[in-house]
C-alpha cells in the first residue's frame, strides 16, 4: 500500500477510535471517564513507527492513541472501557491503565516520567539494546519529580526520548497562566539535548523522530522531544472552556487528519474510512458482545 | 567469603544485603550518601560500594524520584533496593509507593512482578527532633499490595528470621513492593543468642504467604500460665522482652509477647490462642495512638475473638512531635516503665 495511504489510515484508525468512544458514551456502555486523543493522533503514529520489538512506552491519561499506535487491539481497549473481562487488563485498569506486551500507562503524572526512567536505567544495566519512549503532557511539567528525574535521567544517561506533547492546556488551565519561563530550557537545564517541533503533521513528525530514536540507540543516551500540538477535543468528555472561536481555528489549522489527507485523493480517503470504519464498529460490537462487565 | 557471625542487627542486615548483592547482579541498591567511606548514614550498606561498585547507586536527595525510578527497574527485571535515609521522609514517597509500586502487581491485572524493598529506619531516642525522630509506618499499613516488614532481634543461629536473613529474603524472594522497617536505636542492639534467652520459652509459629516470616512468641521459662499478652515488633519488642522478666521478678505478673515480623498484610491468626488464654491484650507500638498499629490488632482480635478478649489496652507515643530535649522526648515516647505500669493497671 501507499505509504501516505498507510500513514492516514493509521491517524484515523485513533480518530475514528475516539469519535466513537464519545459517541457512544452518552449511551451508558462504558464506565468511568475517559480523555481521547484527537487532534495528537500524528504524534503517537510519527514516533511510535519506528519502535523495535523490545522497545519500551510509558503513557499517561491520554493514552489511547499511544496505545493503538503502539499496535494495541481496539475491541480489548473498548472492552477495557467498558469494564469487561476481555479488556486489555480485564476490566481492572480502565482508561488510563493499561499495560500489554512493553506498553504501561498510568493516570498520576509525573511518576510516569520516573518510572520510565528507571525501566531505561534497567535496559541499560541488564546491556539490552531497547530504548523507552515516555509520552508526557505540559500539564505534567507541574510536578517535582518530573525534575528529580530529569536530572537522574541525564546523571546516569538513561536511553530515554522523552515526548512532550505541549497541547498548551492542562484540564481547562491554558499553560500560560500554570507555566513560567521556558519549557525547552527545562530540559536543557539537564543537559538533556533538546528538539522542538511546531506541528500537527505526520510527515514532519516522522523524521525528526526517526533520528532522535537512532541517537538514542547508538549513545545510549536521553533525548528530548517537545512537540507543539493541540488538543481538539476536550479534556474529558466535556469539560472544554475554550472559545468557539479557538477551537475552530484549532480544526482549521492543527488537524493531523486534514493535513495529511490533503496529500490523498478524496476516493482514497473514502476507502480509508470505509474500511477503519467497519473495522472500529466491528470491534466495539464485539467488545459489547463479550461477557461480563455493567448491563 | 567467610563472614563473622554478626553480632548486632546493624551486622546482620549489612551481612544481609551483601549476599543479596553477591548472588545476583540484578539487585542494585539506590540512596543517598551509601558510597564507602562513609557508607550511609546508619552505615546499613557499609563495605556495599567497595564489593559492588556496579551496584550501589549513590543518588541526589531526590526520595520520591528514586523510588519511582525503582518501580520502573522492576518492572523491567532487576531488583532494585532503596534506602531512604531516614524513617520521616518516607512522607515524600508515598505517591511512589501507594500509586505506583503497589498498583502495577493488580492494576495491570497480569502478572506483573515489582520486587522493589525500600529500607528505612524509624524511631527516635536520638534526640534528632520533630522531623527525623518519627515511627510513620502506620501510613502504608494496610495499602493494598504492600508488604510490610519489621525485624526482630533475634539471632539466625536459633531461630529462622535474624534481620539480616529477612532482608535477604524479602530482596530475593519477594516479587512486590516491601517497605522494610527498621530502627534506629535497634541498629545497636545485640542479637539474642540462646544463653541470652534462657529464661524465655521462645517459638517461632509458621506464618502463611510468600514469605515464611515467623511471628514470634515469647513466655517466661517455666512460669504460670500468663496473664496478659502483649504485642509489639521492632524497637519496642526489645522494651517488651525486658519489661516482662521485670514483671515476672518483681511482680510477679507474667505475659506472653508476641511479635509480629511482617506487620501487613495482616495475619493474626497466631495471635489468637495467647489471647484466648489470657484474655488480656496490651500493644506497644512507637508511632502515635490513633488510628495505628494496636487499633487495628486489638479492632481485628475483637472481631475474631468475641468475648475471649476482656480486656484491651494501647501503648504508643504521645500525640505531639517528637522533642529533641532528652528529657522531652523521653515523656514523648514509650519506655519500659510505661509498659509495666499499663500492664499492672490491666491485670
Amino acid at each position: 500500500m501507499d505509504k501516505n495511504i498507510l500513514l492516514y489510515e493509521q491517524l484515523y484508525t485513533i480518530r475514528r477510535f475516539e469519535t466513537l468512544l464519545l459517541e457512544k458514551f452518552s449511551t451508558g456502555v462504558f464506565h468511568g471517564t475517559t480523555h481521547t486523543s484527537i487532534g495528537q493522533e500524528a504524534n503517537a503514529v510519527g514516533i511510535l513507527s519506528h519502535l523495535v520489538e523490545q522497545d519500551v512506552v510509558v503513557s499517561n491519561h491520554r493514552c489511547h492513541g499511544h496505545f493503538l499506535a503502539y499496535g494495541g487491539d481496539p475491541q480489548a481497549l473498548f472492552a477495557e472501557l467498558m469494564g469487561k473481562p476481555a479488556g486489555v487488563c480485564s476490566g481492572v485498569g480502565g482508561s488510563q491503565h493499561l499495560h500489554w506486551r512493553n506498553f504501561y500507562s498510568s493516570g498520576v503524572q509525573g511518576g510516569t516520567v520516573a518510572m520510565a526512567a528507571g525501566m531505561a536505567l534497567a535496559e541499560k544495566h541488564l546491556g539490552g539494546d531497547a530504548i523507552v519512549v515516555d509520552f508526557m503532557g505540559d500539564g505534567t511539567l507541574g510536578e517535582g519529580i518530573v525534575y528529580e528525574s530529569l536530572n537522574m535521567i541525564s546523571l546516569w544517561q538513561a536511553p530515554l526520548l522523552i515526548v512532550l506533547e505541549n497541547n498548551h492546556i492542562a484540564q481547562t488551565t491554558p499553560a500560560h497562566v500554570a507555566i513560567a519561563g521556558d519549557i525547552q530550557k527545562r530540559f536543557e537545564a539537564f543537559n538533556i539535548s533538546t528538539t522542538r517541533l511546531d506541528s500537527s503533521d505526520i510527515l514532519e513528525i516522522l523524521p525528526v523522530a526517526k533520528t532522535l530514536m537512532k541517537t538514542i540507540r547508538s549513545k545510549r543516551s536521553p533525548q528530548a522531544l517537545i512537540i507543539d500540538t493541540a488538543r481538539l477535543g476536550t479534556h474529558s468528555k466535556g469539560d472544554d472552556t475554550r472559545s468557539e472561536e479557538e477551537l475552530t481555528k484549532l480544526w482549521q489549522n492543527r488537524d493531523p487528519i486534514a493535513i495529511h489527507g490533503t496529500r490523498l485523493s478524496e476516493a482514497e480517503r473514502d476507502a480509508v474510512h470505509v474500511r477503519v470504519d467497519a473495522r472500529i464498529k466491528t470491534a466495539f460490537d464485539h467488545a459489547l458482545a463479550s461477557e461480563g462487565g455493567q448491563p | 567469603m567467610t563472614q563473622q557471625v554478626p553480632e548486632t542487627v546493624l551486622a546482620s542486615l549489612n551481612l544481609g544485603l551483601h549476599q543479596a548483592l553477591q548472588e545476583d547482579r540484578n539487585v542494585i541498591l539506590l540512596g543517598e550518601d551509601l558510597l564507602d567511606p562513609y557508607g550511609g548514614s546508619f552505615k546499613v550498606t557499609r563495605g556495599l560500594s567497595t564489593r559492588f561498585p556496579d551496584q550501589v547507586w549513590t543518588t541526589p536527595i531526590s526520595e520520591a524520584g528514586i523510588t519511582g525510578i525503582a518501580g520502573g527497574m522492576a518492572l523491567r527485571g532487576m531488583r532494585p533496593v532503596v534506602e531512604i535515609m531516614f524513617g520521616d521522609f518516607t512522607t515524600l514517597i508515598a505517591d511512589q509507593v501507594v500509586n505506583h509500586l503497589s498498583k502495577f502487581g493488580s492494576m495491570y491485572d497480569q502478572h506483573v512482578d515489582v520486587p522493589v524493598v525500600i529500607r528505612t529506619p524509624m524511631g527516635g531516642r536520638r534526640g534528632y527532633g520533630p522531623t527525623h525522630s518519627q515511627s510513620l509506618e502506620k501510613f502504608f499499613l494496610g495499602v493494598p499490595g504492600l508488604t510490610v516488614i519489621a525485624p526482630f532481634h533475634l539471632s539466625g543461629k536459633t531461630l529462622i528470621g535474624a534481620p539480616g536473613e529477612l532482608l535477604y529474603q524479602t530482596i530475593t524472594k519477594l516479587n512486590s513492593p516491601a517497605l522494610f522497617v527498621e530502627n534506629k536505636l535497634q541498629y545497636l542492639l545485640k542479637l539474642l543468642s540462646p544463653a541470652d534467652m534462657i529464661e524465655y520459652e521462645t517459638t517461632a509459629l509458621p506464618s502463611e504467604g510468600n514469605l515464611d516470616f515467623p511471628f514470634y512468641k515469647l513466655a517466661m521459662q517455666s512460669a504460670p500460665p500468663s496473664q496478659l499478652t502483649l504485642a509489639a515488633y521492632g524497637y519496642m519488642a526489645h522494651l517488651a522482652v525486658v519489661a516482662m522478666k521485670r514483671l515476672a521478678y518483681e511482680y510477679e505478673v507474667f505475659c506472653d509477647l508476641l511479635v509480629p515480623t511482617i506487620l501487613a498484610p495482616f495475619n493474626l491468626e497466631p495471635f489468637y490462642d495467647s489471647v484466648r488464654q489470657t484474655g488480656h491484650l496490651l500493644t506497644i507500638e512507637e508511632g502515635t495512638l490513633s488510628l495505628g498499629w494496636g487499633a487495628e490488632v486489638i479492632a481485628r482480635t475483637a472481631e475474631s475473638l468475641g468475648n475471649a478478649l476482656k480486656k484491651s489496652g494501647r501503648v504508643a507515643s504521645k500525640g505531639t512531635v517528637v522533642p529533641a530535649s532528652h528529657d522531652l522526648e523521653a515523656k514523648c515516647l514509650p519506655d519500659e516503665e510505661e509498659i509495666m505500669t499499663k500492664v499492672l493497671e490491666m491485670v
